[in-house]
């Protein structure tokens, strides 16, 4: 699914701030990625989403070397990546409707479908009754459930999620992974950046915890409630 | 079928402005169609008009004496005898004064004036008389005689209009170079404004013919609207030249040049001028969308 091997990354002509990273993570696999702050993560997640490029080593995404892709291979394969970004860059003039058809409309999906298909998430988000509200109409928590749904409604292989409950409560957090539980069982292979220790040992799954550009694998643990 | 609203494109600063400079645009070259294809017209009325005509000219004896009729009808008589001519009519004393009227006005009298004797010669259809040879014979009956055939006056007017025509695509030629760099400038900065948006879609599966679909039907929204207004503007100003020209304060009112008159391909060229800026703006725009993303990693 997802394969680094000997990556190292820096930005310009600044240091290194990936080294050596290896990592291979199984299709339909559910991780934690933690660290401190600066340590990596976001970088580490722009690999994976293909927003940038890595100085050194390989990166492999759905079996394709991401080095051998061509411009106009990407589009199709970044379809097939749904992405929560930490600042969740919805654009402003857009209601959320059209924030979280957007993925749809890209591929090319039908309009009279991707209406109905939006309506559901964002109920099911609990956005219901701001399906035309702007982003700015829009609380914290309410924007990064509706950058939830822009990523996965359309039911991505991949989903990579940079600190997604970070503006929302203890009980949309859960609900929120749950919903990321769901989409796991489906068969979409999920990777969570997060700092909520609790999030993690409730839901046991692997950690990728990087430190100092280094990543390391650690198995997951379900805590006992 | 990508839709053309996620990139906020009309909400541009950079773009507020470009719908008047390409009414401007389209304006200046419908006059500049206007003018070039009113003058090709009137071109072809001059040259069909003396096509198949010969003047023929009886000069005044050296005292300026008028010349006798009898030498009139005797040239007259020749001219009747050549198979070629269909007919041979001495211009009279009115049509002299009309012909002299825009440079001497409505009120010469003709006669104290030492005018020749001009016979306006009609040739039948595919008849080439040479001026020289007819010359010769008439002036066995009329020393003196001179016979013009226009040929020499027609190709210079045929030169000089051709030059202006030339001008004027030139001008055509200029604004559509005008019009594309603005559409190139425009492009830009919107990709620069726009450049967080662009990328998200990016990352989101948006190829580059996406992105250069939403700045292409933008730019050609723009340049058909901009271009309408400029049409509107260029058929006022032509109505009102037409109604000054019906007032009788144009030159084509009395017989210098033709009555200004715009021919159909003319009107054509005109009438297209919107869409045809709508898609200069179009493709420029796609082009431009398509080689500056290409160009990034």
């Amino acid at each position: 699914m997802v394969r680094f091997e000997n990556v190292g990354m820096r930005y310009g002509s600044g240091p290194e701030v990936l080294h050596d990273i290896e990592l291979d993570l199984e299709p339909g696999g559910f991780f934690f990625l933690t660290g401190p702050s600066g340590a990596g993560k976001s970088t580490l997640l722009k690999l994976m989403y293909l927003a940038e490029r890595p100085t050194r080593g390989r990166i492999s995404l759905f079996d394709r070397d991401v080095a051998a892709l061509t411009r106009a291979q990407l589009p199709a394969l970044r379809r097939r990546v749904g992405v929560v970004f930490q600042e969740f860059r919805l654009i402003e003039h857009l209601s959320a409707l059209d924030n979280v058809a957007l993925p749809l409309r890209i591929a090319g999906q039908e309009e009279a479908r991707v209406r109905d298909h939006v309506v559901d998430l964002l109920k099911w988000v609990g956005l219901a009754d701001h399906v035309h509200a702007l982003p700015r109409e829009l609380s914290g928590g309410q924007q990064q459930r509706l950058a939830i749904a822009r990523a996965v409604i359309s039911q991505p292989s991949l989903l990579i999620a940079d600190e997604p409950t970070g503006n929302v409560d203890d009980a949309i957090a859960l609900r929120l992974l749950y919903l990321f539980e769901e989409l796991n069982r489906r068969g979409t292979t999920v990777v969570i950046a997060t700092h909520n220790q609790a999030l993690i040992d409730r839901f046991g799954h692997p950690v990728l915890h990087i430190e100092g550009g280094r990543l390391e694998r650690r198995p997951g643990r379900r805590a006992v409630i | 079928m990508a839709r053309s609203r996620d990139l906020p494109l009309d909400t541009d600063g950079s773009t507020r402005f470009l719908p008047w400079l390409v009414a401007l645009m389209v304006y200046l070259a419908a006059l500049t169609i206007a003018g070039g294809a009113a003058l090709h017209d009137a071109v072809d009325s001059w040259n069909a008009g003396l096509a198949g005509t010969l003047t023929v000219e009886l000069p005044r004896g050296a005292t300026g004496a008028p010349v006798p009729q009898d030498r009139i009808d005797a040239v007259l008589a020749q001219l009747g005898q050549i198979p070629g001519i269909a007919a041979a009519t001495r211009l009279d004393a009115s049509v002299e004064k009309r012909l002299l009227a825009p440079w001497l006005g409505q009120d010469v009298d003709v006669s104290v004036l030492p005018l020749p004797v001009l016979i306006d010669v009609q040739t039948r259809p595919g008849v080439a008389l040479d001026p020289d040879t007819l010359a010769q014979r008439l002036a066995i009956a009329a020393p003196g005689t001179r016979v013009e055939s226009h040929g020499a006056w027609l190709s210079r007017l045929f030169r000089i209009a051709g030059l202006v025509q030339v001008g004027a695509a030139a001008i055509v030629g200029i604004i559509g170079f005008v019009a594309v760099l603005t559409v190139v400038f425009t492009t830009r900065t919107g990709l620069a404004i726009h450049a967080p948006v662009v990328q998200l879609v990016h990352l989101i599966g948006a190829s580059d013919t996406y992105v250069a679909r939403q700045f292409q039907w933008h730019a050609f929204r723009l340049g058909l609207g901009g271009g309408g207004i400029g049409l509107v503007m260029a058929l006022v100003s032509y109505g009102a030249l037409r109604w000054t020209a019906g007032q009788g304060l144009l030159p084509g009112e009395v017989g210098l040049l033709p009555s200004f008159h715009l021919p159909l391909l003319g009107w054509i060229a005109i009438l297209a001028l919107p869409l045809a800026m709508g898609l200069v703006g179009l493709v420029t725009a796609r082009r431009t969308v398509l080689r500056t993303l290409g160009r990034m990693p």
